[in-house]
């Protein structure tokens, strides 16, 4: 390409670099947790009568750790990347990323002593008080400038896809934000939602859906359209397909809250709207998918070399999965077998894992070795080694939780021939202890292999620039 | 709902799914000026995009599912107020009381309309009545010594009651009492299990910190463990509260014995409601205490109470 004649602008890397090194150790802090709380549910002892070691406090640090700690700190790094490459011109503001950097830090530490003291707004994934909701609207909004004022300053003519989601990414999950921690404070640690009842139930929701389709879909494509091409040095499948899969994505899926509140107090039209809107998003979602799998056509050979895109090809496949499961599971006679089973803990687990964390740890092994100027990771080897633990890991765990969620559904609805049900709560529960057994193995592949990639990742950062040199093919390339 | 909510709903939906229509349409025809399957002419940081065409078959599943969700809104509730043509709903969801709720299901059973509850309530009350109603016609006496009957009743015991008194029946700490030690507060016949399952029951001890002070609750606790001699009772204490023991009495008894007709427990046969250390019953003594077992008339009706009476019968029968 012609690069090679160009001069290249002075980056900011050190946010990136920042952003990167926290991604891997949330992702290390917020897994951990995870596994323990699983193993929680076969052996309660493992909370050693510690209240802030109860799986009730601690499951929500799990969710914040591994969605806005690790999963935010990951989009940081990269989306501050990517803006910086694709405008080819420095961030707008050195000074605002060092405030979302210390800013966002200053968040996860809050949530990582205000959850296990047991403070909390009790809305799923939002869970922290409002001071901390304050202090992540601004770090928010710092961010929203200084992506937005790259852009402005940009010195490319158009603006690349990657950008679109990652700028729909921000903007929405302000908006989210900030409508769903609407809350009257009674003191510095407790305050109530300004909603009430079902319309209360209805703004969560419409939160949590769009924590997944902004923070966790939409953000990630972004990330996706960079590195995929990047690593796999192909052009982009179809700039038609992304045009019309970006908009019809960011259109339709905030409508799809209501489809956690089947069978509720929610009135009939909103959940059958919920669910309409949700089974037309099943197709731009794999609009996503298709473009950045067939960008690597022409590439296939390289899946077999390079472990970096594997991770990355292989995310999407889950990615293709769950957005496939996802449409399916808000079908209400589909919902009435799966609702409140550990079917959506392997669904959300499916997309945690198997989609964002992969994309993530894919790009990362990109990023490592451009940030702190090698060649290339320090072991290939351990790469691939940590592809298989995390590949075989996720699989473990949803296929464990697919099937405890379907038992689970199948049992809570038996009915004997008098009417009474077959099965009480307790025995549905005792069915399930041993998928808790195969989901806890699961885990702990997970994070085995997120520790290899510390460990790989502090070997690349510390090594002499000669060490590394050649290979580059395997790499990334610059 | 009112109308303007309504057009609000209807007009940013269908204009959501008109929007993706017409956006489908124009990008198929390509707009771009880049031929097909060429490049589109900038470049980002060494990436280029290909100006292909959308898969034919991804194509053809957007169009089935936006025509399929415009159908489905016309069929179902979706849009605001609008029901839907075929007229179904999941619940009569405006109503505001159990009186209304009860009246407006009877109305739609009788009405035969597509009411998914009212549907499932009319099937089950159809399948499954008669079987209660020929338990019922057996004294639950002798009711307990059927198996299948007891069988039933456990099942339904377990989905609920075994929240508050356990899933063996024995009960746990905090007021919920065992089932099956043939202890009863209200009575263990038949008919005073299901009296107590039909009305529920309200069972009140009242504070004595204020009345006696502390040395008076002591004196008192002391005689009471002495009742079912305690190993931990302060013997020095034990006649003065014997003296104090006559103001419990109108509820216990005398003798200590209690008074099924008050729910007032037996303080002799060790056996604590709420625990029976003197930590414990210094604090039912100091601050009173208030066990309520909810009414599952309502919930249950009285065919279905009569079968779980029966399996609590069998219990310690």
């Amino acid at each position: 390409m012609s690069e090679t004649s160009q001069v290249k602008p002075d980056y900011n890397y050190k946010v990136v670099r920042q952003f990167t090194i926290m991604t891997i150790v949330w992702g290390i802090v917020g897994m951990t947790v995870g596994v323990l709380i699983a193993a929680q549910l076969f052996a309660p002892a493992l909370n050693f009568d510690l209240p802030w070691l109860t799986y009730s406090r601690l499951r929500p640090l799990h969710t914040n750790a591994v969605i806005f700690a690790f999963g935010g700190c990951a989009l940081f790094a990269t989306s501050y990347y990517i803006v910086q490459r694709t405008c080819q011109v420095r961030l707008f503001s050195d000074k605002l990323a060092a405030f979302t950097f210390w800013g966002w830090q200053a968040v996860i530490l809050a949530a990582a002593i205000s959850l296990p003291l047991g403070m909390t707004a009790s809305k799923e994934y939002a869970e922290l008080e409002w001071p901390i909701d304050i202090l992540i609207t601004l770090v928010w909004v710092a961010y929203i400038i200084n992506f937005f004022g790259t852009l402005i300053i940009r010195k490319t003519s158009h603006i690349y896809v990657a950008n679109w989601f990652l700028g729909a990414f921000m903007l929405t999950v302000a908006v989210l934000h900030i409508g769903n921690s609407m809350a009257i404070p009674v003191s510095f640690t407790k305050s109530y939602s300004i909603y009430a009842g079902a319309v209360d139930a209805m703004m969560q929701w419409w939160y949590g859906h769009n924590a997944v389709g902004f923070f966790l879909t939409a953000g990630f494509l972004g990330m996706m359209y960079y590195f995929v091409p990047k690593q796999a040095g192909r052009p982009v499948y179809s700039y038609r397909l992304s045009l019309v899969h970006f908009w019809a994505l960011i259109s339709l899926y905030i409508w799809a809250g209501p489809h956690h509140l089947h069978y509720t107090a929610l009135p009939d039209w909103t959940q059958s709207l919920g669910m309409v809107m949700s089974i037309i998003l099943f197709v731009p979602s794999w609009g996503g998918m298709i473009n950045g799998i067939m960008t690597l056509s022409g590439a296939w050979h390289k899946l077999r070399t390079d472990p970096v895109l594997r991770f990355l090809i292989v995310s999407l496949s889950f990615y293709g999965m769950s957005t496939f499961e996802g449409p399916m599971m808000s079908i209400k006679t589909v919902n009435a077998l799966s609702h409140y089973t550990d079917w959506t803990v392997g669904h959300v687990h499916s997309g945690a894992l198997g989609w964002v964390a992969m994309v993530s740890i894919g790009s990362l092994y990109h990023l490592i070795p451009v940030l702190f100027n090698k060649s290339r990771m320090y072991s290939i080897k351990l790469i691939n080694v940590h592809f298989w633990l995390t590949t075989i890991g996720v699989v473990l765990y949803i296929v464990a939780m697919w099937m405890s969620g379907v038992l689970q559904g199948l049992m809570w609805r038996a009915v004997n021939a008098d009417g009474t049900l077959t099965y009480s709560f307790v025995e549905s529960l005792e069915a399930s202890k041993p998928f808790y057994v195969v989901r806890f193995i699961g885990g702990v592949f997970v994070v085995a292999g997120m520790l290899i990639m510390a460990y790989n990742a502090y070997r690349t950062i510390r090594a002499p620039k000669e060490e590394l040199e050649g290979d580059v093919a395997l790499g990334a390339a610059q | 709902m009112s109308m303007f909510w309504t057009i609000w709903i209807s007009v940013i939906t269908l204009g959501s799914i008109a929007g993706c229509f017409f956006l489908l349409r124009w990008t198929l025809a390509n707009q771009t000026g880049v031929p097909e399957g060429e490049e589109m002419g900038h470049e980002f940081d060494g990436i280029v995009e290909i100006n292909n065409q959308l898969p034919r078959w991804w194509t053809i599943l957007f169009w089935i599912t936006m025509v399929w969700g415009v159908l489905y809104l016309a069929a179902y509730p979706g849009l605001g107020a609008y029901k839907g043509f075929l007229g179904w709903k999941s619940s009569n969801q405006g109503v505001l009381s159990l009186e209304e709720s009860e009246q407006a299901l009877r109305a739609d059973i009788e009405g035969n309309a597509w009411n998914e509850y009212a549907i499932q309530i009319k099937q089950a009350e159809e399948e499954f009545d008669p079987i209660f109603a020929e338990y019922a016609k057996i004294p639950v006496e002798q009711l307990a010594t059927n198996d299948e009957a007891v069988q039933v009743g456990k099942r339904l015991f377990l989905q609920n009651c075994a929240q508050c008194h356990g899933s063996d029946a024995r009960g746990q700490k905090g007021g919920f009492p065992n089932l099956t030690d043939n202890d009863w507060l209200y009575g263990g016949s038949g008919d005073k299990i299901k009296e107590t399952l039909i009305n529920g029951r309200q069972g009140a001890m009242p504070g004595w910190l204020e009345p006696l002070g502390e040395q008076g609750v002591a004196e008192v606790v002391a005689y009471a463990m002495s009742l079912s001699d305690h190993p931990d009772t302060d013997t020095a204490l034990v006649d003065a509260g014997q003296a104090r023991f006559v103001v419990c009495a109108a509820c216990h008894g005398m003798d200590g014995k209690g008074n099924q007709l008050l729910g007032a427990p037996n303080l002799t046969d060790n056996i604590w409601l709420y625990g029976g250390s003197k930590r414990a019953i210094t604090e039912t003594l100091n601050y009173g205490r208030n066990g309520v077992m909810p009414s599952f008339k309502k919930t249950l009706g009285e065919d279905k109470i009569h079968v779980v009476a029966s399996y609590v019968y069998s219990l310690s029968n």
